[in-house]
């Protein structure tokens, strides 16, 4: 019976449907299916083949990034009912996500976290114009692998180097990597303010994810 | 939901352009090298000079042929589905026809095609899902020029499965290929009832007919294959040098042309085409790639949709270009005929892959056109205004949160709402693009094809057709002086 469900499950995440990825997992929980289960053999198989899908060609942007929302919704639900068991899931590491200060750009940073979320990393979207300390304190209560860090602007783009300050005052820049990225960060930026990746999409900042990550 | 729309001329301009047209007919009238053809005019009531071969056609006579040919009919693929529609404002896009020439990419130089070329060429125009059909568009150099005609369309066959745009360069040829289609149908009824191919019939300019083009014709008439008139004025060569007095030309031959195939058979198939050019006053060429080519073009479509209720079935080539390799300028021409050609509604444009002033095909632009081809189609879609409310739902749901690529609205219409490309149309970040190989559009194109023609698979055709196929082959091979076909690498028969 548990298998009907894990196939709906990953058909959900498949139909970015996050209505039915969220009544499907409060479903599990009701009928006394094992969480992480759920999680693994149902929604996280799911994304596996939305990124084969999206891989191959045959789906595109919103397709992922639905089904991220489906597996988030699910993951809403089931998570809490995980640390209530003591457990959490397995994922390559924890991201700290966010457009820095003064920059109200959504799209490119919701893009770099669907596509990390999807890869297998828990991602905790700060949203935009995210003060520096924010990032520090949020980037400690998670305790973050890596703080990414998103700017559109070649103004707002400054700001990178005070998260990075911040990171370094508040004593957790030797446990945390830092990522860069937005339209006018370099290969080159990166460097000068001490960042410890940079990609130029989305799909870069997963290479560059896991690097950071020794995977 | 508006269809967007090309239109030059006024209806008052289209109608001083068919008078004149009928005027034409009967002076100077046509000159008509095929006896038979002239015999099927006086026996109508055309006046015809023996001597000089000239048929003077009466306007009510061309008038009732106009009448007579259908307003739109379709082809079929190997399946029997009808898949291109002559008609109304469809469009449909096949490749260029008759090359004598292909650009090799490796060797970075053209040659003469040989049979593998004509092989690839059908794999990849068959795994190109942007072409409507298939042409016969490699004229293969290792097999002797009197069957090289009817020997492109066998392989076609062999290897095909949609519809086919062809033509014959003799007399005999149009037997030949007719027995193809037909053993490639199971009979003749079949190839009438649900025809695979349509025939290119070509008048000279201006208003000569010469045996073989009336012969065509006539068959093609007869036998219930469509064919497809290609009248082709060059501007100021063979054709006044205006855009209004080739389209005068353009009618008055395809005037003719339908009157002569609707006498053969009242009520059979027939396209109004062409293949126009402007000429090029530096260099004496024929630039298929010129603006007024597309014009002229543009503007006897128009013509043949207006004149009659409901129009003629409609045909032009478009889409080529007159570079020698793959560049900046084979793109701009193309996409300007592809685009202005769907926006004018015309039925099925020839001319993808083409290169060269229509003698040099590249397997490698076939594979860039079909991109434009879907961009082409994509616009004459037009805007969707079908959804109520228009927007307020969904940018009330996204509110000011920026991000509407979560939203089911953009999932539910993202792949209609513009057409989506491969690989071939560059749209990577620079740095994947310099991972990739910092390769050009005509070496993106070229892997494509790589790609595809190794992804083909031969259509399910029965043995028993196969054979059958190769038995006509063989007997009018031989006929022609060649004992044995080229080895086929795909289909061993």
């Amino acid at each position: 019976m548990s298998e009907e469900l894990f196939k709906q499950m990953a058909q959900a995440v498949i139909d970015g449907d996050p209505d039915q990825a969220q009544a499907l997992a409060q479903q599990s929980l009701d009928t006394g299916v094992d969480p992480l289960e759920a999680i693994n053999r149902g929604y996280t198989a799911g994304m596996d083949v939305v990124g084969e899908l999206y891989s191959s060609g045959e789906y595109f942007l919103p397709d992922l990034i639905l089904g991220g929302e489906a597996m988030k919704a699910a993951l809403a639900v089931l998570e809490p009912a995980l640390k209530a068991g003591g457990r959490q899931r397995k994922v390559l590491g924890t991201i700290v996500l966010g457009t820095v200060k003064g920059d109200i750009h959504e799209i490119g940073k919701a893009l770099v976290g669907s596509m990390l979320s999807a890869n297998g990393f828990q991602v905790y979207d700060l949203g935009i114009d995210i003060e520096a300390d924010e990032f520090a304190a949020r980037a400690r209560e998670h305790s973050a692998d890596i703080v990414a860090l998103s700017a559109l602007l070649t103004t707002t783009m400054l700001h990178q180097r005070d998260v990075i300050e911040h990171l370094v005052e508040a004593g957790l820049r030797d446990r945390v990597k830092v990522m860069v990225g937005g339209s006018p960060v370099t290969q080159a930026w990166a460097d000068q303010i001490g960042a410890d990746g940079y990609a130029e999409d989305a799909a870069g900042a997963v290479t560059v994810a896991k690097r950071l990550m020794g995977i | 939901m508006i269809r967007p729309k090309l239109e030059f001329l006024s209806r008052e301009t289209i109608n001083r352009v068919i008078d004149e047209a009928y005027e034409l007919l009967w002076d100077p009238g046509v000159r008509v090298h095929y006896d038979e053809a002239l015999r099927l005019l006086a026996d109508a009531g055309a006046t015809v000079d023996t001597a000089t071969r000239v048929a003077k056609i009466p306007r009510a006579l061309a008038e009732k042929a106009v009448d007579t040919a259908p307003s739109s009919f379709y082809l079929y693929n190997l399946d029997g589905q009808p898949t291109v529609h002559y008609g109304g404002d469809d469009v449909h896009y096949d490749p260029g026809s008759a090359a004598i020439e292909i650009a090799d990419y490796n060797a970075n130089q053209s040659r003469t095609p040989v049979t593998a070329d004509c092989e690839n060429f059908v794999r990849l125009a068959e795994m190109l899902p942007q072409i409507d059909a298939l042409a016969t568009s490699i004229v293969c150099g290792d097999v002797p020029q009197n069957m090289a005609d009817w020997y492109r369309l066998y392989l076609l066959l062999l290897y095909g499965r949609k519809p086919i745009v062809t033509g014959t360069f003799a007399i005999e040829s149009f037997a030949i290929m007719h027995e193809l289609l037909v053993a490639s149908a199971g009979s003749a009824a079949a190839v009438a009832a649900k025809p695979r191919a349509v025939f290119d019939v070509c008048p000279s300019p201006p208003l000569l007919w010469s045996d073989i083009t009336c012969a065509n014709l006539i068959d093609a008439a007869r036998t219930g294959v469509p064919a497809e008139l290609v009248s082709m004025p060059l501007m100021g060569a063979t054709g006044p040098a205006t855009v209004i007095g080739s389209a005068v030309q353009h009618a008055a031959e395809c005037l003719s042309g339908l009157t002569i195939h609707q006498l053969a058979k009242p009520g059979s198939p027939i396209v109004w085409g062409g293949s126009p050019a402007s000429f090029d006053m530096r260099t004496g060429t024929t630039p298929m790639g010129a603006i007024a080519t597309m014009m002229l073009d543009c503007t006897y479509a128009q013509i043949g949709k207006a004149i009659k209720p409901g129009g003629l079935p409609t045909h032009a080539y478009l889409g080529m270009s007159d570079t020698k390799i793959v560049d900046a300028q084979t793109g701009l021409e193309t996409a300007s005929g592809a685009i202005l050609g769907a926006l004018a509604g015309v039925n099925m444009m020839s001319g993808a892959g083409m290169m060269d002033f229509e003698s040099c095909f590249s397997l490698e632009k076939l594979a860039i056109d079909a991109e434009i081809v879907g961009m082409a189609k994509r616009l004459v879609r037009g805007v969707d205004d079908s959804e109520e409310p228009l927007a307020l739902e969904v940018m009330r749901q996204v509110g000011h949160e920026g991000n509407f690529l979560k939203n089911k609205h953009t999932r539910r219409h993202f792949r209609q709402e513009d057409y989506i490309p491969t690989e071939v149309i560059d749209r990577d970040f620079r740095q994947n693009w310099f991972d990739k190989g910092a390769l050009d559009t005509n070496a993106r194109a070229h892997r494509k094809v790589q790609e595809l023609i190794a992804a083909y698979e031969l259509p399910a055709i029965p043995e028993g057709v196969v054979r059958d196929l190769k038995a006509i082959a063989v007997r009018h091979a031989k006929a022609a002086g060649l004992n044995d076909l080229p080895k086929l690498t795909v289909r061993p028969v």
